[in-house]
């Protein structure tokens, strides 16, 4: 059953994304922005955590799950830290991810080469 | 005379390409059911690791980060292959939305940037679409856990 929940829920952002797309002048690079910025908004303001309830790997698989991660974590080392968490927070919750771009994306940069498109 | 038919061969080619992009698309509700789609699957995909790593007896948290961190490997990874990107031109959001489609806007401009160098081509590149993405992404998330320090309590 959860399987079904995440494939509704991330399908469904997934058409808002492609929406914004068509419907409007926003670029891919646009629609991420926006994406993960909101993703910060809606946790913060306790609309998005539902949705991770619900739609589990469908809410924080999609970027707007990034920046449920981001605020997640900035919110609880605010807690626990005061001022300092609120800068590590972030950073500290979604240290993983954004290192494992980093690697991976570099290695299969230098690994691969771009295939001619036609 | 096997050129000329080579050259007619091309010419009818290019001239159906030409007419595929003149053709209307059948835009909105196609691309959305794309969309749909792959996004979907794509996180089915990352509930089925959730629940495996789950198995394996991560905490909630380290679920948190290892399912991240194995997609965006997968998605590195297609990218270098040129998968990825053959199915991002149907699937359109539903390959750019969820995290591997973060991967892919590392990967892609550093890879086709790679004769401008190692520094200047390929590291530079790689964060044309992710560095705006983390640097909204961060900083809106410090922006939260300051109004949380100074309102909260």
């Amino acid at each position: 059953m959860d399987y079904v929940r995440a494939f509704i829920v991330g399908g469904a952002i997934c058409v808002i994304g492609q929406l914004l797309m068509d419907g409007t002048k926003l670029t891919p690079a646009h629609v991420l922005v926006l994406f993960v910025t909101s993703g910060v908004v809606l946790t913060a303001l306790g609309i998005y955590e539902p949705i991770v309830d619900f739609g589990g790997a469908g809410a924080t698989v999609p970027l707007p799950g990034f920046g449920y991660a981001l605020a997640k974590g900035a919110i609880k080392a605010t807690k626990a830290n005061g001022i300092l968490g609120a800068f590590t927070g972030g950073v500290t919750a979604t240290a993983g991810g954004v290192a494992a771009a980093i690697f991976f994306g570099y290695l299969m940069s230098v690994l691969f080469t771009p295939k001619s498109k036609k | 005379m096997e050129n000329k038919k080579l050259q007619s061969i091309n010419k009818q080619q290019e001239y159906n390409e030409y007419v595929q992009q003149k053709i209307p698309k059948p835009t909105y509700f196609k691309n959305c059911i794309w969309a749909f789609i792959v996004g979907g699957l794509i996180c089915v995909f990352g509930q089925f690791l959730a629940n495996i790593f789950k198995g394996m007896g991560l905490n909630k948290e380290d679920v948190a980060s290892a399912v991240p961190m194995t997609l965006v490997f997968l998605g590195a990874f297609f990218t270098g292959l040129g998968v990825y990107d053959q199915l991002g031109k149907r699937a359109g959001a539903g390959s750019i939305v969820p995290i591997t489609g973060f991967a892919n806007s590392i990967v892609s401009p550093a890879m086709e940037f790679k004769r401008e160098g190692y520094v200047f081509g390929v590291a530079a590149k790689m964060f044309v679409l992710a560095g705006p993405v983390l640097v909204y992404g961060y900083g809106s998330s410090i922006i939260v856990g300051l109004l949380y320090y100074f309102l909260g309590r």
